[in-house]
């Protein structure tokens, strides 16, 4: 591959996942709208917040520390992207180097460290209390989305390696008809909604509490690139999850393409439902939850999963 | 450590004066050790209308009008109070189809009110769809004040000495059947916030008040009756309605944040059944709905109503004249927002956010200072100030016009 196709298809993954990410989002905010008797907006509501947001004033706080607080959200932004771009390149092409699978959960870490120093470099109280708890949460989810990701690797005979995992999966069946399999994809859907700051894990941004938290004192388009980022994650994630779990979302035919669809609506509803059903955690329950229930649960499907079930 | 050091170890977390926290303007400063919060202040007055003051320049009739925009949410609440005031400054008592209609408006207020508040509440711990089902569900109780009043809040149906408007004998079943429908609906919320397990693990032993907080703080309402205190002046001092129906004072014992939203909800039942017993009484016959009154003679009156908040007090002086010399309200928040020095020190910011609104604050129905000038002895903003303000401001309106 040369350096060029790989530019480009950074370029389309970026064109792409943002827009398929504001569709997903717009599909959460109208599901969502549904389930609380009220209308919702137009499918394009979440293009014309992002534009508008690009219109809007970049206000830059007086204590900030302007380059951090510049750089940050574009930093987030290109991380994710480049998990993305990675994912769909193993996707399309079917080829992988041994370790890619480790590499994209160090990438997906980044949107989530963009935010605490985004925060911490904007100077603001609430901001401060926010990072505090998205560095916890961070800390939280991080365990037990590992041990989802070494679930799947022992089932599909010990390889980091996602284009092996999802070949695997192409001769064998989804590693989700397993009861390791089941154990790892609930660990999974878990720990995204954390990184995605989804309700009951949105204490970061605390709207009733901290009023937007870490990212209280951004504005327009800086603001906007944070919503960008979490709308390419909003793809990103779940994407790793289906490569992971759901046996991978085939691009080279119209109906690998359909099931593949399905795949990421089924992962978008849990989340929906999820956030739809539940308060908002206090960060000690957070972190009881993730180092506690899903941790154990997390090793308890390793050991499953070296066993064979 | 002397002061200033502790004070630089401390942080001030701020909630207020626009927050989405609250509803209306007021600040809250948090002095947080990361996430603990050691020490609360509280500050009030970005609301202040000077209702009071105003109040000795209306003529009775006028003030129940007054009264009745303290506040948007509990608007009946304080014209109850003040009519009961000035009734027992004349000794009269109010024809019994008045009481009845008197006793139907204020169970619907608190109907919606609470409703509001569990939906507020569930709004400010994430919980998005309780905020937007609590309130679908308080839609028809506002539906029921137009069948009513013709108005969905401000119903202005008090009036010293009966009610101003009689609740028509056809319009019975309508409110009958939205009554009806709403029971199942508040019963099957009622269910989805109790037995909702993440819901108690955010709100069992939270902000807990002792019966000795109460007490000391002189908290009233659905507060002091979540802590085991059984006070309800509907009970302990008997107006309108109910002492003629069946009903009970609901009454918790652990004075958390939960305990605070199951005697609301249950709350709402007591009131559905108010209703429909007032709603028997009145069904079918006719009768007076407002006693005669000339003239209001000097003297003093005092008059109370248990408002969804609390008790709302109000206390009138009369000079004979046409209009009070003295009007003095006591609204149920005043007491019961400053139990968060006993409740919210040592929580954590996610704990306090819910506890504060626990109490289900109504700021402006506490507001009752103006502003002034401690050095010059001058009062800031006067009326005269605020008239010249806002022709300066209709002027400006009318040259870009």
């Amino acid at each position: 591959m040369s350096a060029i196709y790989i530019f480009l298809s950074f370029v389309m993954v970026f064109l792409s996942f943002s827009i398929c990410g504001m569709l997903a989002m717009w599909m959460d905010r109208k599901v969502t709208a549904r389930l609380q008797f009220r209308v919702g907006p137009p499918w394009y509501q979440n293009f014309a917040d992002f534009i508008k947001l690009t219109g809007k004033e970049t206000l830059i706080p007086e204590k900030a520390n302007t380059f951090m607080f510049i750089a940050a959200p574009v930093l987030g932004l290109i991380a994710t992207t480049i998990a993305g771009t990675i994912i769909l390149l193993i996707l399309k092409n079917q080829v992988s180097f041994s370790t890619d699978a480790i590499l994209i959960l160090y990438l997906l870490t980044i949107p989530s460290l963009s935010i605490i120093l985004g925060g911490s470099a904007s100077g603001n109280v609430l901001a401060a209390v926010g990072i505090s708890r998205e560095m916890k949460l961070l800390l939280g989810y991080e365990l037990p989305f590992i041990c989802t990701l070494v679930i799947s690797a022992i089932k599909s005979g010990t390889t980091t390696s996602l284009g092996s995992i999802i070949q695997f999966q192409q001769q064998n069946g989804m590693i989700l008809g397993s009861f390791s399999g089941v154990i790892g994809f609930i660990i999974g859907v878990l720990s995204l909604q954390g990184k995605l700051g989804l309700v009951p894990f949105d204490l970061a941004e605390a709207e009733g509490e901290l009023a937007g938290g870490s990212l209280i004192e951004y504005s327009g388009i800086l603001l906007g690139l944070f919503k960008l980022t979490k709308a390419i994650l909003l793809i990103a994630g779940p994407l790793l999850l289906i490569s992971l779990y759901l046996g991978g979302f085939s691009i080279s035919s119209i109906t690998g393409v359909i099931t593949g669809i399905l795949k990421y609506i089924l992962i978008l509803v849990l989340f929906i439902l999820i956030k739809n059903t539940n308060p908002r955690l206090r960060i000690d329950q957070t972190l009881k939850l993730f180092w506690g229930w899903l941790t154990l649960l997390g090793f308890a499907g390793i050991l499953l999963a070296i066993a064979g079930w | 450590m002397n002061n200033k050091q502790q004070n630089t170890k401390k942080v001030v977390v701020p909630i207020g004066p626009y927050h989405p926290l609250l509803e209306e303007p007021e600040f809250f400063a948090l002095y947080c050790e990361g996430e603990k919060v050691v020490d609360v202040e509280w500050q009030a007055g970005y609301n202040h209308r000077g209702i009071e003051k105003l109040s000795e320049s209306k003529h009775w009739d006028q003030v129940t009008f007054l009264v009745e925009r303290i506040c948007g949410i509990c608007s009946t609440s304080h014209p109850f109070a003040y009519c009961n005031s000035v009734e027992d400054l004349l000794g009269i008592t109010v024809p019994e189809r008045a009481r009845y209609i008197r006793s139907i408006i204020g169970e619907l207020e608190r109907l919606h009110s609470h409703l509001l508040w569990v939906g507020l509440a569930g709004h400010f711990l994430g919980y998005n769809t309780v905020f937007m089902w609590a309130w679908k569900y308080r839609e028809p109780v506002l539906d029921i004040f137009e069948i009513i009043s013709g108005n969905r809040n401000h119903y202005a149906m008090f009036k010293v000495g009966g009610v101003r408007r009689d609740i028509e004998n056809e319009d019975i079943p309508k409110i009958r059947k939205v009554l009806g429908e709403l029971k199942g609906q508040i019963e099957m919320l009622t269910g989805a916030v109790l037995d909702d397990p993440v819901l108690a693990a955010r709100l069992k032993g939270v902000g807990v008040l002792t019966k000795e907080h109460i007490k000391n703080f002189g908290a009233v309402g659905p507060v002091a009756r979540a802590s085991g205190v059984d006070i309800d002046v509907r009970r302990d001092d008997p107006y309108a309605a109910y002492p003629l129906v069946e009903w009970k004072v609901i009454t918790t014992e652990n004075g958390d944040v939960f305990d605070k939203a199951v005697v609301r909800l249950l709350e709402c039942f007591e009131s559905i059944k108010i209703i429909s017993q007032c709603l028997d009484a009145i069904e079918g016959k006719k009768g007076e709905i407002q006693g005669e009154i000339r003239e209001v003679p000097p003297g003093e009156g005092i008059g109370r109503h248990e408002a969804p908040r609390g008790e709302c007090f109000h206390y009138i002086r009369s000079d004979g004249t046409n209009r009070p010399v003295r009007h003095k309200i006591r609204a149920p928040s005043y007491v019961n927002i400053p139990t968060f020095k006993a409740s919210c020190i040592g929580q954590t910011i996610a704990d306090v956010a819910i506890i504060l609104a626990g109490v289900d604050p109504c700021y402006c129905c506490t507001e009752r200072v103006a502003i002034y000038d401690a050095e010059k002895k001058k009062k800031l903003y006067d009326f005269k100030y605020l008239v010249e303000k806002s022709k300066e401001k209709t002027e400006k309106i009318r040259k870009e016009i």
